[in-house]
């Protein structure tokens, strides 16, 4: 059981602190996500805390995902900002 | 010649008896200040609207964390390109960030201002932030040390910040009342949960609030930054300003929200427009009441190097300052020397505002002419100095026939880009000219033939013949030439139509 930070993560530090297994960590190698959770070392903050911290604080949508890859934070779940919108900015980006 | 300026508050009558720079108005609206404070700020350039054509400011990106979601911020966002807060090129650790400081204070003597402002929160931050602080203020002790935050954190931090040499903070409040907060912030990060809605942003007013009081009850300056949505807040942050200056905060800038739908925010998604520059400048003009306003405030990025309104970033990114030798020491003897020919040079413009002006009677007898808006291309220094085609922004006056005002800066994209975007010089002046709303008269040290027959269509008179001179002797003059051509005659209807 463990939680996994996928590449759609920004690297702004703020789930690193607060993990409460010291599980999470910076990655410099190019390609990876830029930050990893140690599998072995994650709880889901079971004992620790009523919700993991990780997602918690995390502010991209669908940055942080459970052992069945399903997104803790969905999309517009964060921002509010509706789906058909946020689909149309998915698409507008791919463009670039 | 030289200038008093007009009050924020309400016109002056012609009433005679009393000279102009008597009447406590001062060059940046800090005359109200006390001492100790004036003292302070007057030399800084995001506070002082003088001292920022001489001295220069640099923001550290070691702040990355953020622990609440403004409807204004896109956490995923980092382009060169782009100048707003919250965006950066390069996050920094702190011995990265001292080393870049220091780099950046020896190769632009005039920086005087460090400051953290994210692109996260600071305070959210608090062992970059403060290992950051605490090298500087050993390393460097002739650099002023600023940080900026959204005051949730604020009340756990202040006992650290005393302990930096930090003497001012800002704190961004746009709201007291947690109804409004909520269309403001849609969550918070607190005690180990996020916290959403009402809620979370009573949580967050109550910090701010409780921050604000510590601060200066310890005498550490606070300003205050408000963003202003039309339809959210707009009308409420009278009442912000009111609150925030009887607990102490020294300044209170209230900035224009930045929303577009290419910067990925809700706001910008959700199509909230952006307020017009005359909206904004109504709004500063009611906040301001006693209390003195940043109008060439330029909300700067998070890893802003330079001149307010110039980014020399490029020039120190991680790779060049791994490679530069820095002596600060010797930095440090060459830094004094600068600071002091610029302190001495703005005493002197200082004495001569506050010398008694000859007023002839005559000018009295003068027939009443209305105020105008003058818009001014400068590189800095106080002079006209920029090309037309080259401006990124222009500073806008106000000027009557006695008195004269800055009212704030412009954005706009220079109309020459290079001679592949000239292509696109129609649309760009199209924006340029939108951007003048409300402008008469435009000054810049050259103006080509094409945009001039453009911008005089729109109402906007531009003219080069003041290139190189003091921007306030310049609008006086040409607010003087077109007086005596009888072309500023009030409208029907006189003082009072004006007024309104």
């Amino acid at each position: 059981m463990s939680l996994e930070i996928v590449d759609s993560c920004v690297g702004c530090f703020a789930c690193e602190p607060l993990c409460p297994n010291k599980a999470i960590s910076a990655v410099m190698q190019p390609g990876e996500p830029l930050f990893f959770i140690n599998p072995d070392k994650c709880t889901e903050c079971l004992g620790d805390h009523d919700l993991p911290q990780c997602a918690e604080i995390c502010p991209i949508e669908g940055a942080i995902v459970d052992e069945y890859g399903e997104p803790l934070n969905p999309p517009g779940s964060l921002t509010g900002i509706p789906l058909h919108l946020l689909e149309q900015l998915r698409e507008a980006e791919c463009r670039q | 010649m030289e200038l008093p300026v007009i009050s924020n508050t309400a016109p002056v009558e012609a009433s005679g008896g009393c000279s102009e720079s008597g009447c406590g108005t001062a060059p940046d609206g800090l005359s109200h200040l006390p001492d100790h404070i004036r003292s302070k700020v007057q030399d800084h350039p995001c506070y002082s609207e003088e001292a920022h054509h001489y001295f220069a400011r640099m923001h550290v990106a070691v702040a990355p964390a953020c622990n609440i979601q403004c409807n204004y911020c896109n956490r995923k966002y980092d382009c060169s390109n782009e100048s707003r807060p919250g965006v950066v090129s390069e996050l920094m650790t702190p011995d990265q960030a001292v080393k870049k400081t220091l780099a950046v204070a020896t190769a632009i003597p005039q920086m005087t201002v460090l400051g953290i402002a994210g692109p996260g929160d600071p305070l959210a931050n608090p062992e970059r932030t403060f290992e950051t602080f605490r090298q500087l203020s050993e390393q460097a002790p002739d650099i002023k040390l600023c940080v900026s935050t959204n005051g949730l954190s604020l009340p756990d931090c202040v006992d650290e910040l005393a302990k930096h040499n930090i003497d001012h903070v800002t704190i961004t409040i746009n709201c007291v009342d947690p109804e409004i907060g909520a269309q403001i912030y849609p969550w918070i990060f607190w005690e180990n949960k996020r916290i959403r809605g009402i809620e979370g942003a009573k949580i967050l007013i109550e910090q701010q609030q409780k921050g604000l009081e510590m601060l200066t009850a310890r005498g550490i300056l606070v300003k205050v930054n408000s963003v202003m949505i039309p339809g959210v807040n707009d009308h409420h942050l009278k009442e912000v300003s009111r609150i925030v200056k009887s607990k102490g905060a020294f300044l209170h800038n209230v900035m224009p929200l930045i929303a577009e739908a290419e910067h990925g925010t809700y706001y910008g998604i959700m199509g909230q427009r952006e307020p017009t520059p005359l909206e904004l400048q109504a709004l500063q003009d009611d906040c301001s009441g006693d209390m003195s306003m940043m109008r060439h405030c330029r909300q700067c990025r998070a890893d802003a190097v330079g001149l307010l309104g110039e980014d020399r970033g490029d020039e120190f990114t991680l790779d060049k300052i791994d490679t530069m030798e820095i002596d600060y020491a010797t930095a440090m003897v060459e830094r004094a020397k600068v600071h002091d020919a610029i302190t001495t040079e703005l005493e002197m413009k200082r004495a001569l505002k506050a010398a008694p002006k000859f007023n002839p009677a005559v000018e009295e007898a003068a027939p009443a002419t209305r105020n105008i808006r003058i818009a001014v291309a400068t590189k800095g220094g106080g002079v006209i100095n920029e090309h037309f085609g080259h401006a990124h922004e222009f500073l806008v006056y106000e000027i009557g026939p006695k008195e004269h005002r800055f009212l704030g800066h412009r954005k706009c994209t220079a109309y020459c880009m290079g001679d592949e975007s000239c292509g696109d010089g129609e649309t760009v002046l199209g924006g340029i000219i939108k951007s003048l709303e409300g402008v008469e008269v435009l000054l810049a040290s050259k103006i080509g033939f094409e945009p001039w027959a453009d911008l005089e269509k729109a109402g906007i008179k531009p003219n080069g013949e003041h290139a190189m001179e003091p921007i306030e002797e310049a609008i006086r003059a040409v607010y003087d030439e077109m007086a005596a051509a009888g072309k500023l005659a009030l409208p029907a209807g006189g003082v009072a139509a004006q007024a309104a």
